[in-house]
């Protein structure tokens, strides 16, 4: 196997975790919140994945309990930062230390052991062309995740419930006046924000690397925050900008495996440097941000 | 179809003023919710609630050798969060300290590295002002993103903290690792010049920690009483006024993160040449992180910031003593921290808003 066959085999697995966690995002900004604990979130869903996966739980009972667990403590986000107004800033980055304590405490007997991964599903026919052939080799969360990419692009596409939501961003005191609960509204995004955190977790710890150790989310849900903005709040650059994750993330294997003399630090820290630049690049262009942005992005809303 | 339903809903009513009373009650409500909070938890994971309390609460206090430990780890939260605040009363949200404050720490021990053999009374002073001026151009990067690039500054703040964890990394296992260390990852010790005089004997606090009270004052006197403090604020509060009345925004940004990235520069150059003397992977123990809440719940004021730095302190020592004799994880403390800062903004908003049950009619949409 080559390098690019392998960056294409892994790049979709690599890309799953930074692309649930940032659907996840997508959707609880496009509602007007900014909800900086995703990090958190994800730890916590990983953490608790884990656990059931390690005492003999199946994978799908791990995702519910990751999905349910993170939606839990996104909720107590809401309540402080939609019920009760606080500084959306403030209280993510609370409710982010908070998961990431929760995580290291209950994960602190399971340091360094290991689950069973998930088999992977070929895609009949494109499976067996070569070199991209790999690309269509992935497991049954890779499969669902692209289905939900396709489902999220869909809702804020073509749907009533899609267009509430990005009312409620844009102008949440005219959607209060038409007659939609702004605070439910948001409160649903949220959950369904910490829910897929929780489910991007679950999936570095039980599928991806399939063992427990404290601060394995590396940064992941800082970047899927920053995927928001690399795609301009649209779903399928949203998509592109994981998958180049997931690629970055894979360069240093890849790197090594070539047999390239370059320190594994400056290989740990591309994917935090790629997310710098092209930070960078993407901002520099007010007008695209204005383009697609949430117009009142993390301001609390008072009728 | 259409059809009404009420409910009766809870609703915020804004108060006309905040009392003061209520103000200062907040962080010592919080502080009892948190507290309630996290014993419940250790009741679950099977621990002596009461044990734990009183090895992490109470114990610090109660002798000079645990005091004196909370003195020395209050120094560098202290001059963080102070940094931090001037920024954060501006919506600089810089997030990156704890990148800022390796930095410090790397920039400082350059001199005892390259120089192992140096003597002088000028060594460490010097250190302490590379280590500042290390934060600051760390922080400089974030600066420059946010101010040419428009790019969000807490995002490239903390990514710049994950690069700097790499960078110390790198340094350790690599050029700047001691050959006599066993193959541990930390540099030489330093010399003798190179160390922080100590303060107050059979101690190990030192005058860093002079150093970080009269920095505070005037962190106090630069928010309340100069004109560029108080320009700082109008930025952070209404930042379309301040634009028309000329006070520039990128200007207010820079100014916070190049005082906050010094203030923790400053910290990291301080831990190194002060109570650890030598340059190591373990130099923050998150230091920058907790930092954010100590900013946050001294009520981003100075004078409350040395209350809370001074709080935060004890829990990180108190957590070393519920390690020990209440068998407690150390990551109990992070989740002490986040729990109390979520319980202060929780009671923060109790402060500005009323709680009112309020009937509701609403018309389900067509």
């Amino acid at each position: 196997m080559n390098a690019i066959e392998f960056i294409l085999a892994g790049m979709l697995a690599a890309a799953t975790p930074f692309l649930l966690a940032a659907l996840g995002e997508l959707v609880v900004e496009r509602a007007g919140v900014l909800n900086l604990g995703a990090e958190g979130l994800m730890a916590f869903g990983a953490v608790l994945a884990f656990i059931i996966v390690y005492h003999g739980g199946s994978h799908l009972l791990g995702f519910v309990a990751a999905g349910l667990g993170s939606a839990a403590l996104s909720i107590v986000f809401a309540v402080v930062a939609v019920g009760l107004r606080a500084n959306q800033v403030a209280t993510g980055l609370a409710i982010g230390i908070l998961g990431q304590g929760l995580s290291a405490l209950f994960g602190k007997t399971y340091e360094s052991l290991t689950v069973r991964g998930l088999p992977k599903f070929a895609f009949p026919w494109l499976s067996d062309i070569p070199v991209i052939g790999h690309l269509f080799i992935q497991d049954a969360v890779v499969w669902l995740s692209l289905a939900a990419t396709f489902a999220i692009w869909a809702m804020f596409a073509y749907t009533k419930a899609g267009l509430v939501v990005r009312a409620i961003g844009e102008n949440p005191k005219a959607a209060h006046a038409v007659g939609y609960s702004v605070i439910a509204v948001r409160f649903a995004a949220i959950a369904f924000g910490g829910t897929m955190a929780g489910f991007a977790g679950a999936y570095a710890s039980v599928v991806y690397t399939p063992l427990w150790a404290d601060g394995m989310i590396a940064g992941r849900g800082w970047i899927a925050i920053a995927l928001v903005v690399f795609g301009t709040w649209l779903t399928g650059r949203i998509f592109l900008g994981a998958c180049l994750f997931g690629a970055v993330s894979l360069t240093g294997l890849a790197a090594q495996a070539a047999g390239l003399d370059v320190p594994s630090q400056l290989l740990a820290s591309l994917p935090y440097l790629v997310t710098i630049i092209v930070l960078g690049i993407i901002s520099a262009d007010r007008r695209l941000l204005k383009l697609n942005g949430v117009a009142s992005l993390g301001e609390p809303f008072e009728r | 179809m259409r059809a009404l339903f009420a409910a009766i809903l809870p609703t915020l009513v804004r108060r006309e003023r905040a009392s003061l009373t209520a103000t200062l009650l907040a962080p010592a409500v919080a502080l009892g919710v948190a507290t309630i909070f996290n014993l419940g938890l250790y009741v679950l994971m099977g621990r002596d609630p009461i044990a734990v309390f009183y090895a992490m609460l109470l114990e610090p206090f109660l002798s000079w050798a645990s005091f004196s430990e909370v003195m020395l780890k209050t120094g560098p939260l202290l001059l963080i969060a102070q940094g931090l605040a001037i920024g954060f009363r501006a919506k600089v949200f810089n997030i990156g300290a704890e990148g800022q404050f390796i930095l410090g720490a790397i920039f400082a021990s350059a001199i005892p590295v390259w120089l192992p053999q140096a003597t002088g009374q000028w060594i460490w002073p010097l250190m302490l002002v590379l280590g500042a001026l290390g934060g600051a151009s760390w922080a400089s990067l974030t600066a420059l993103w946010r101010v040419r690039l428009n790019a969000n500054e807490i995002l490239v703040s903390l990514m710049l903290s994950l690069v700097a964890a790499q960078l110390l990394n790198y340094l350790l296992l690599g050029p700047w690792k001691d050959p006599n260390g066993f193959n541990f990852p930390q540099s030489v010790m330093f010399q003798y010049d190179a160390m922080v005089p100590i303060l107050i004997s059979g101690t190990r606090i030192n005058v860093s920690l002079l150093l970080t009270i009269v920095l505070s004052m005037a962190a106090w006197i630069f928010m309340q009483k100069s004109f560029s403090g108080y320009r700082l604020q109008v930025v952070g509060l209404a930042p379309r006024a301040a634009g028309y009345a000329g006070f520039n925004e990128g200007r207010a940004i820079w100014l916070s993160l190049l005082i906050g990235g010094c203030a923790a520069g400053l910290a990291g150059a301080a831990e190194v040449a002060g109570p650890l003397g030598q340059l190591q992977r373990s130099i923050s123990t998150g230091y920058g992180y907790a930092a954010i809440i100590v900013a946050y719940l001294g009520g981003l004021h100075p004078i409350g910031i040395m209350v809370s730095a001074l709080f935060m302190a004890a829990l990180y020592i108190g957590g070393d003593n519920a390690m020990v004799s209440a068998n407690l994880p150390i990551a109990a403390v992070r989740v002490f921290q986040g729990s109390l800062l979520v319980a202060y903004l929780i009671a923060v908003a109790f402060v500005r808003y009323r709680l009112e049950w309020r009937l509701s009619v609403y018309r389900s949409q067509p």
